[in-house]
């Protein structure tokens, strides 16, 4: 513990602003009362109610497609994305569910490789159930996923023919970084070492049965990283897990989803000794970054196009009563299980004019069922109280000054206009819909 | 379908990551601001727009919003109607040298290649008779005959890295160094560009291609922009009016110290000039004077939309994007191959005669290039890993015609680790193609450019 005891812990105020941004760091916002609540337990108890959760349970409505009909995730078009989006807004267990899409991005596997909704599906209860588990654990499911095997030509890699895609992502991307204590032959060696595993195809049902095959597999004497063996796939990972430039690589990477800038070198190390320590178990390590004083003073990060969708839903308090999710994320940059590339999604280019009319899309498509009618709805003729009434809808989220300023300007100015009686019984509520959007398009609310 | 893996890699492990660190050098701040509108730009601002595409643009920090009129204004007149324009066009992946040049001819072909040689056609290649080209890229063949197509079939640099980012990123900036941010064709901005227009570097993949990256000098991105209207459920009137003007507004802290913050600001204030500015307009097609083949991708029309924005004269220089295709084949090589090269074969032909038909043929040179080529050995998936030297080809009018260094032989032209070695540097065609075709020192833009034969790829 003595190491441990190096990690800085923040020591600031813990009220609903800190604990606001840590359930969006680590889930996905905070429901109605939640920021507050999650404040007077304090940080300790609080990061801890985090990573350590009871038994899963989904709370609330089941979700549902547009026509009101059950979802078919495993089949129809877009309903894999809002199955995952459901479980991220009624989650009881929001970092379980943030660490699985983190593993998303970290083995990134893209449906339009795989062509198996199924498959994927399968890959995601593999990242759900080691979400905070052992990198160990993880890496060696994750190698021998059918998902994984398909989308790196795992199967494809057989003794006295081997493919080296698996092996040098292994390395580059998975555990070590590019260039970073493996060379070509390495690469070559691994894939050797890799070789074995096979399907069989079966009509109507495609990709099957995989498992691995004795007789596929190169059994003779691999030379990785300067150690010689008769290594086989479990060895090629747990060699990339003992390489010195393993450690640095997985803190850095795993620090860089809570905190946008990098871990200061004493931190770091620290942090790698405590991985090592704890036998590449991942939850010691995300407590420690969870309660690290930059996560609570330092920069905001953007949301990603999931989390902030997840997140104004729960805020909202609305379940998934539609696929359409799926095609509007896309057009903010991210449907889940189709990642643009083995790298993952680029967390560094979320926001761009495209993007940003795209999660005005998703905030208006948020807000339609809750939208007041003005034959129905009544709303006061004040700028200041329709604001805060707005922002109530949303759960009071933390605002800057100068949106909040850019706020009261917008109502004062929209009232300004109501020259006559029927506007002025109308505009307040049409204002008290354009500031819930405006709220949720805000710079504020587009980052934590 | 499991091959499309490791292909177009999106540059964010990049950021994360020392060793490669391609685009982490490019400007943070995303200024996506559109083409601007103004008197006497009104034919060119009606092009850009009636494509349906919108500007980003990028390492405009120090540059005042209304100065993008005057700017873009100025250097359209200013540039000369004859200065020159270098298209760059990637293949995202490596492209197979040995299915792109089927070596028909060695003996060792059918050797490393049982199942994947393709067999002998009467598409030879002019100048190697143990070559024929992909038959699937005829187009090739037919600019190559004319004298238009300069062929460099084994490309690349000592010791080649076969990541693909690294091995992009070095091609991107132009030298094998990680730590380098800018990229080549950047770099030759920042010598000959102006502060004021954007378009002098265009990509048109919708964001920044590296090898844009720029120091000094702003450069934009082009991308779909479609039905960019900002709708609210029950606001209306008015209060609709107010709403939309306020948008803007929310961009205010673009001034935050907090850099996420002040990005989000930033992407707010442009999203709102990008709905003011385009409002007025309705989207048209491009009427080009060639037809382009017909294909889902966007490749095609996004090179029907250069040769029209060429055309109507907007003062472009250089401009960048990927060609159509998954080129990192590791299995099911054969369809994916014929798939892409035909489609970018094809619509890289049809920018040719596009050119020629608007009498642009003589300004505008394009450079096709890949990361690196693939294993000379197949896989046995039906598929190549990945490689060192690869192919690269420059097309156009003024193009000397021909090969540029040759394709080693099979037997011993290969690596210890059984790859093509490069018979030409990739830096040689760089610093030829500054000092022939751009008319810059070399020595100015490419890192120890001496040290780099020159190669005749300019009449």
């Amino acid at each position: 513990m003595r190491a441990a005891a190096r990690i800085p812990v923040y020591k600031g105020r813990f009220g609903p602003e800190q604990a606001e941004r840590l359930l969006w760091r680590a889930g996905f916002g905070p429901r109605k009362g939640e920021a507050e609540a999650l404040a007077r337990k304090g940080l300790d108890a609080a990061v801890h109610s985090l990573t350590h959760t009871r038994k899963q349970r989904l709370v609330g409505p089941k979700p549902r497609d547009g026509e009101g009909r059950p979802l078919a995730p495993g089949d129809a078009w877009g309903h894999d994305h809002v199955w995952w989006l459901d479980r991220m807004v009624r989650t009881n267990r929001p970092l379980v569910e943030r660490m699985t899409l983190i593993w998303h991005d970290w083995f990134a596997t893209s449906n339009s490789g795989v062509g198996s909704q199924t498959l994927m599906l399968r890959q995601n209860r593999l990242f759900r159930r080691y979400s905070l588990d052992s990198f160990e654990h993880l890496l060696l499911a994750v190698t021998r996923d059918p998902a994984m095997l398909l989308w790196l030509n795992g199967t494809d890699n057989r003794k006295g023919s081997p493919n080296e895609n698996y092996a040098r992502e292994l390395m580059e991307l998975f555990t070590l970084g590019a260039g970073r204590g493996y060379t070509e032959r390495d690469v070559r060696e691994q894939a050797r070492a890799l070789t074995g595993f096979e399907n069989d195809w079966k009509r109507g049902v495609g990709p099957t049965n995989f498992h691995f095959e004795r007789e596929r597999h190169d059994g003779g004497v691999k030379r990785v990283f300067g150690k010689r063996g008769r290594f086989d796939w479990q060895d090629a990972c747990r060699l990339c897990l003992k390489n010195r430039t393993h450690p640095s690589f997985f803190i850095d990477k795993l620090w860089g989803y809570f905190v946008p800038t990098p871990p200061p070198a004493a931190t770091r190390s620290a942090l790698e000794r405590l991985y090592v320590r704890n036998h590449h178990a991942v939850r010691p390590v995300v407590e420690a970054i969870l309660r690290h004083p930059h996560l609570y003073s330092g920069q905001r990060m953007t949301k990603p196009p999931v989390v902030y969708t997840a997140g104004l839903l729960r805020a909202a308090g609305r379940g998934i009563d539609t696929d359409a999710w799926a095609w509007l994320n896309g057009l903010a940059g991210q449907q889940l299980f189709y990642p643009p590339n083995v790298s993952g999604w680029n967390d560094e280019r979320w926001l761009d004019t495209a993007t940003y009319l795209a999660r005005w899309q998703i905030a208006g498509r948020i807000l339609r069922p809750a939208v007041l009618d003005t034959r129905k709805d009544k709303a006061p003729l004040d700028a200041d109280k329709l604001v805060e009434r707005a922002l109530a809808f949303w759960g009071n989220p933390t605002l800057t000054v100068a949106t909040r300023r850019s706020l009261h300007n917008f109502a004062r100015a929209a009232l300004g206009t109501a020259k006559s009686t029927w506007k002025q019984q109308q505009y307040p509520v049409l204002t008290e819909n354009a500031l819930r959007h405006l709220i949720a398009a805000s710079p504020d609310l587009q980052t934590s | 379908m499991a091959d499309r893996c490791c292909n177009e890699f999106s540059r964010s492990s990049l950021m994360r990551r020392a060793a490669a660190e391609a685009g982490a050098g490019l400007p943070a701040i995303e200024r996506g601001m559109p083409l601007p509108a103004g008197t006497g730009l009104d034919r060119r601002t009606f092009v850009a727009r009636s494509l349906g595409l919108a500007l980003a643009i990028y390492g405009a920090g120090s540059l005042r919003l209304p100065a993008f009129e005057d700017g873009i204004l100025e250097a359209a007149s200013a540039a000369p109607p004859s200065s020159p324009v270098l298209v760059s066009v990637f293949l995202d992946g490596g492209v197979d040298t040995l299915s792109l040049l089927a070596a028909v001819g060695d003996p060792d072909y059918r050797k490393l290649r049982p199942k994947l040689a393709l067999p002998d056609s009467n598409l030879r290649v002019g100048g190697d008779d143990r070559l024929r080209w992909h038959p699937s890229t005829a187009a090739f063949k037919t600019l190559h005959d004319e004298g238009k197509l300069a062929l460099v079939p084994a490309i690349g640099y000592r010791d080649a890295d076969q990541s693909h980012f690294t091995s992009r990123h070095y091609w991107e900036v132009g030298a094998t160094s990680a730590r380098l941010r800018t990229g080549w064709l950047g770099r030759y901005l920042d010598r000959v560009g102006s502060n004021e227009n954007p378009l002098q570097g265009l990509s048109l993949d919708g964001e920044l291609s590296p090898s844009l990256a720029t120091g000094r000098v702003p450069v934009a991105a082009l991308r779909g922009a479609g039905e960019y209207s900002f709708w609210a459920p029950g606001v209306w009137g008015e209060v609709n009016d107010k709403m939309l003007e306020a948008l803007g507004s929310l961009g205010a802290t673009r001034k935050s110290a907090d850099r996420a913050l002040a990005t989000a600001g930033e992407v707010a204030t442009q999203s709102d000039r990008l709905r003011r500015q385009l409002a007025p307009f309705k989207n048209g097609g491009v009427t080009s004077p060639v037809a382009y083949p017909k294909h889902e991708s966007e490749f095609p029309e996004r090179l029907a939309g250069l040769a029209s924005l060429l055309g109507a004269g907007l003062p472009l220089r250089v401009v960048a994007l990927n060609a159509y295709g998954m080129y990192d084949t590791h299995s099911d090589q054969p369809q994916q191959l014929a798939e892409s090269l035909k489609v970018t074969s094809e619509s890289l032909f049809a920018f040719q005669r596009d050119l020629e038909a608007r009498g642009l043929a003589d300004r505008v040179l394009t450079l096709v290039w890949s990361e690196f080529g693939r294993r000379a050995e197949e896989n046995g998936s039906d598929g190549t890993d990945h490689g060192a030297a690869g192919t690269a080809m420059v097309i156009g009018s003024r193009v000397r015609g021909g090969l540029v260094g040759e394709l080693p032989s099979l037997r011993n032209g290969l690596d210890r680790d059984g790859n093509l070695r490069a018979t030409v540097d990739f830096r040689s065609v760089y610093c030829s193609l500054l000092e022939q075709w751009l008319g810059t020192d070399a020595a100015a833009v490419i890192p120890n450019a001496r040290a780099y034969n020159r190669v005749g790829l300019v009449r």
